[in-house]
């Protein structure tokens, strides 16, 4: 199997994640985006895995599910702690260092 | 039109000064030393002394000179140009000035006139500034010019002629504006100033020239290599020198200071302002005679200038009600003269020096003359407030009477002697300039006979309250002295004997036969003084003279009141272009620079005002540019990588 | 190779959907789509362990862990369609796809050789792989990770830890409160009603009747009473009741009540008591 087409979906998920975070207004929708972002990176990594013939690439895409987990965990509870205080889960939100 | 050099100039080469001679550097150390010690210690705490310190130090001076002379009288012929090294001044690469002094019969005849003279007046002064309660530093004033202009005559190369020029300059200042208080007297020193300042410029262009063409500033190397020097170079030398003298002797077009100048005190005018400053623009251009000499243009520039300045001052004079300022005008004219002959050559650089010498005796003598008539009036320099004082200031008249004399040209008077001589000179090289010599002697004998004719006879127009009285001793010891060497000062001429010792300096011309024998050309001259005379008599002297001064008078009489616009001229072609030209910066200043500055700083604003509407605050908008430079960074890898 | 043909179509509709699904919760569950999908390609791709790891880990947990959190905060919690930042939506989109071609352009463009495939790595099994170099090369990098889970777990206690600003109230301190409340404001100091007890049915939105027939507003939840799901107590499944009862007395006490009990009716239904009715 070549890998190109799953590096090229790798990357097409990748983008729409890019996307995903700059357009969508609810922190936890954006934190979601971030989240498919990593995946792409995943996918990514285990086809390099494939190409090269060992298994380093899977080892990386399992610390990256780990981190991600951490990464969750810690992010969700940041925007609980917000949400209680602002009764609000936007992005636009923290808009003070403007000019 | 001018008589070719018959031989070159002679140089200068002087020898080692001993003896005597080693004290020349004394000669100028001393009144420095007065002008110190007064200034240093100040006037309150000198005030008891200062003017007996400033006396001694010129009459030591002038010891000191007397006896340079009759030693330099002694020596050869070829064997009076001595010279000094006091130190060394400059020494950077090439560049190499000493400070040297070169005594010889050039500046030996300054040093006795300066001195002497100068002791005459610091000595009047004693007494004219009695009551003044700066009379200190105004000795230290006096002092300070006397060792500048001494420096200027003894001085061996042009940079220490300028030292002193520019003391001089600095000294005529501090004096004309001595009484700062006087809004006028203060106007008056400034603009003698800067006037002195242009002149300045063509002293210090000539010395930077000299130094560039000969590569040495000494007389004694320039006069050795003048006459290899190319024409052009010489001319220029020759006009900027010229352009120096017109400065510090009020020759027209820089003449305009000299009258402002009587705002100082009566023995400034008659020291600085009649016999030694001004002269010294006529020292210069007799001692680089080994420059004009080979310069025929240079030396016409000369000659018209001091035609053009005779006839100038004699007509301000003519008009004058104020003494001093008829003085001032006279003085102008008679340098004119000096200049006049300067400018013919060898033929009448001697002359020049005489009448010089003549002129500081007689001129000096009917300054103070005017001082004390001031004196007896009250401070009052308007002559129409004058007359018949002969019988109240005696020995001021007699005094006065002779240096009238003198100046007038009436045999056997000094005068005489010198004046004659250069109209004779100015005949033998060309008609039109003899011409107006003689002009100016008529003019000259109208105006001083005016002036007598108004203080001394005729009626009593005085002011109320005013009781004229004779001056104390100290003031009229000094107008007799002046008024006795005005009379016999002739005897120079006795037997060539001033041609013949300043030949070694200046260069001799063999005496070419007059066209018009000379007798009869004396009696020429006598007559148009007793013409001008004469006239004088009809006009001012029959009627009476009326107390102000008539509102309605010719064009001719308006003019000369108004130094024949000679103000007007340099406001409107410097002045005001200049004004103009200087606010115009101010503008350019203020708008262009500032506004460049100014707006390069606004526009830096207006662009970051413009620019920080990037700060949005919105996370989403920063991630897209994070985005943004994130695409950038792949292109560039990819850029790399595949091409 | 099929099956990759088939998934990326739909992983990347459903990638899609997660950008314009107005409701949150319809975003985390196509990302749960994504998640599986990709947990196939793992699969095909001869890994295994991250095949299971991805649906366990990823989906499972951490996607749920999305969803509990989209609870605690509001379900419904929805973005509004008009974008606040002018052109951001533009630029973004524009952008994105600049991004997304470059990189796939990119991509495509790189000649990666042929493929080596793990079939000699995953000789002894691929977990038995995966442990022999977690725990030889990247060891420390996998002790480094236990850390930082440890220190996750912390810091989620932490930040959402609340402080209590009061003690803690006991049994005899409510009781006493009731009380209080019974005396001064006329609350019923007992417990709520349960719902629906007194009428047919018990369920959560039904409420309990009142002696006269009236629905007891205290025994149904006031968030089912604020969104208006609650029913009414149907008067006529009551009245069908007692006629299948059999004894043809309509129990007019249900629709015509008072504040006491039945305004107008037979002698002989207050003769039976009243605790037979609630037999519904």
């Amino acid at each position: 199997m070549s890998a190109t087409p799953f590096l090229v979906l790798s990357a097409i998920l990748f983008t729409i994640g890019c996307v995903g975070v700059l357009t969508r207004r609810n922190a936890i929708v954006v934190f979601m985006c971030v989240e498919l972002m990593l995946n792409a990176s995943n996918l990514a990594l285990v086809t390099f895995s494939r190409v090269n013939g060992n298994l380093d690439g899977q080892v990386a895409a399992f610390f990256v599910m780990v981190v991600a987990a951490a990464e969750v965990v810690v992010g969700l509870a940041i925007i609980m702690t917000i949400f209680r205080t602002r009764r609000s889960a936007s992005v636009d939100d923290a808009s003070l260092l403007k000019y | 039109m001018f008589v070719p050099l018959a031989e070159t100039a002679p140089t200068v080469d002087p020898s080692t000064s001993g003896g005597v001679f080693s004290l020349l550097w004394v000669i100028i150390a001393l009144p420095a030393l007065g002008a110190t010690v007064i200034l240093l210690l100040g006037n309150t705490r000198t005030s008891r002394w200062a003017h007996l310190l400033g006396c001694a130090t010129v009459l030591g001076s002038f010891a000191i000179s007397v006896v340079a002379f009759v030693a330099l009288l002694g020596r050869a012929e070829e064997d009076r140009q001595i010279g000094q090294k006091v130190y060394d001044w400059v020494d950077a690469g090439s560049f190499h000035v000493d400070f040297g002094l070169l005594y010889d019969p050039l500046s030996a005849l300054f040093l006795l006139l300066i001195t002497g003279v100068g002791s005459l007046i610091h000595i009047y002064s004693v007494g004219y500034m009695a009551h003044d309660v700066r009379r200190a530093r105004f000795f230290a004033y006096l002092n300070l010019f006397v060792a500048s202009m001494l420096t200027l005559v003894l001085a061996d190369n042009y940079l220490v002629v300028f030292l002193g020029w520019e003391g001089v300059g600095l000294a005529s200042y501090l004096l004309i504006g001595f009484w700062q208080y006087k809004p006028s007297a203060a106007v008056a020193a400034k603009k003698a100033f800067v006037v002195n300042r242009v002149g300045d410029i063509g002293m210090a262009l000539g010395t930077m020239l000299t130094f560039a063409t000969f590569g040495t500033l000494t007389f004694a190397g320039v006069s050795a290599a003048a006459d290899r020097a190319s024409d052009t170079t010489l001319t220029v030398l020759g006009l900027l020198f010229l352009l120096a003298a017109c400065g510090k002797s009020a020759q027209v077009p820089l003449q305009s200071w000299l009258l402002d100048a009587m705002e100082g005190p009566t023995p400034v005018s008659a020291l600085i302002h009649a016999a030694t400053m001004v002269t010294a623009g006529v020292y210069l251009v007799v001692r680089s005679n080994f420059i004009f000499d080979y310069t025929e243009v240079a030396q016409t520039a000369v000659v018209i200038v001091g035609a053009v300045t005779l006839l100038w001052g004699a007509i301000i004079g003519c008009a004058k009600d104020d003494i001093k300022k008829v003085l001032a005008g006279s003085t102008m004219s008679q340098i004119g003269y000096m200049m006049l002959a300067a400018g013919l050559g060898p033929a009448g650089y001697a002359f020049a020096i005489f009448h010089l010498l003549t002129h500081g005796f007689f001129k000096a003598d009917m300054f103070l003359g005017a001082g004390s008539v001031m004196h007896a009036m009250d401070d009052d320099v308007d002559m129409r407030h004058y007359g018949g004082l002969t019988k109240m200031l005696p020995v001021t008249f007699l005094t006065f009477a002779i240096g009238y004399l003198a100046i007038i040209g009436i045999p056997p008077f000094a005068g005489f002697w010198s004046k004659d001589k250069i109209i004779e000179v100015a005949f033998e090289q060309n008609l039109v300039v003899g011409l107006a010599a003689l002009l100016g002697a008529g003019v000259t004998a109208f105006y001083m006979t005016r002036l007598m004719l108004m203080t001394f006879l005729g009626k009593k127009r005085w002011e109320d309250g005013v009781h004229p009285h004779e001056s104390p001793k100290v003031m009229t010891v000094p107008l007799m002295v002046l008024a006795a060497l005005s009379a016999v000062g002739g005897l120079l001429l006795l037997n060539d004997w001033i041609t013949d010792w300043l030949a070694p300096v200046v260069g001799a011309e063999p005496h070419v036969a007059p066209e018009i024998p000379a007798i009869v050309l004396t009696l020429i001259i006598i007559a148009v003084v007793l013409v001008g005379v004469a006239i004088a008599w009809l006009t001012v002297g029959r009627s009476d003279v009326p107390r102000t001064a008539p509102a309605r008078v010719s064009v001719f009489t308006r003019a000369a009141r108004a130094d024949l616009y000679g103000d007007a001229i340099n406001e409107g072609l410097f002045m005001r272009p200049g004004d103009r030209f200087v606010n115009g910066l101010v503008t350019f200043d203020d708008h262009a620079v500032d506004g460049f500055v100014d707006g390069t700083g606004s526009a830096f604003g207006g662009m970051s005002g413009t620019f920080r509407r990037v700060q949005t605050g919105f996370v989403r908008s920063y991630a897209l540019s994070v985005l943004g430079g994130a695409l950038v960074v792949v292109l560039a890898l990819l850029a790399v990588n595949l091409a | 190779m099929i099956a990759f043909w088939i998934l990326s179509p739909i992983m990347v509709a459903a990638a899609l959907g997660i950008l314009f699904a107005r409701k949150a919760v319809h975003a985390a569950l196509l990302l749960a789509v994504v998640m599986v999908g990709l947990a196939v390609l793992y699969a095909l791709q001869d890994a295994p362990f991250l095949f299971a790891v991805q649906i366990i880990v990823y989906t499972g947990a951490i996607l749920m862990l999305f969803l509990f959190v989209l609870m605690l905060v509001g379900v419904d919690a929805s973005d509004s369609v008009v974008e606040t930042i002018k052109g951001q939506r533009l630029m973004a989109t524009v952008v994105g796809l600049l991004f997304g071609a470059v990189v796939v352009l990119g991509v495509a463009q790189v000649s990666l050789g042929a493929v080596t495939g793990l079939a000699e790595a995953n000789a002894d099994g691929n977990v038995p792989g995966l442990a022999q170099l977690l725990f030889s090369r990247y060891v420390f990098a996998f002790e480094a990770t236990s850390a930082l889970l440890i220190t996750a777990a912390v810091g989620a206690m932490v930040l959402a830890h609340r402080e209590r600003l009061s003690p803690k109230q006991t049994q005899a301190d409510l009781a006493a409160q009731r009380m209080r409340d019974y005396a001064s404001k006329g609350l019923h100091p007992g417990p709520l009603p349960s719902p629906g007890v007194f009428a047919r049915h018990n369920a959560v939105d039904t409420p309990a009747l009142l002696p006269d027939g009236t629905p007891a507003e205290a025994s149904v939840s006031r968030v089912l009473s604020a969104r208006g799901a609650v029913r009414s107590a149907p008067a006529t499944d009551v009245d069908r009741l007692t006629d299948s009862m059999g004894d043809g007395t309509s129990n007019r006490a249900v629709t015509r009540s008072g504040p006491r009990g039945p305004i107008d009716g037979d002698p002989s239904d207050r003769a039976r008591p009243e605790g037979t009715e609630d037999q519904a």
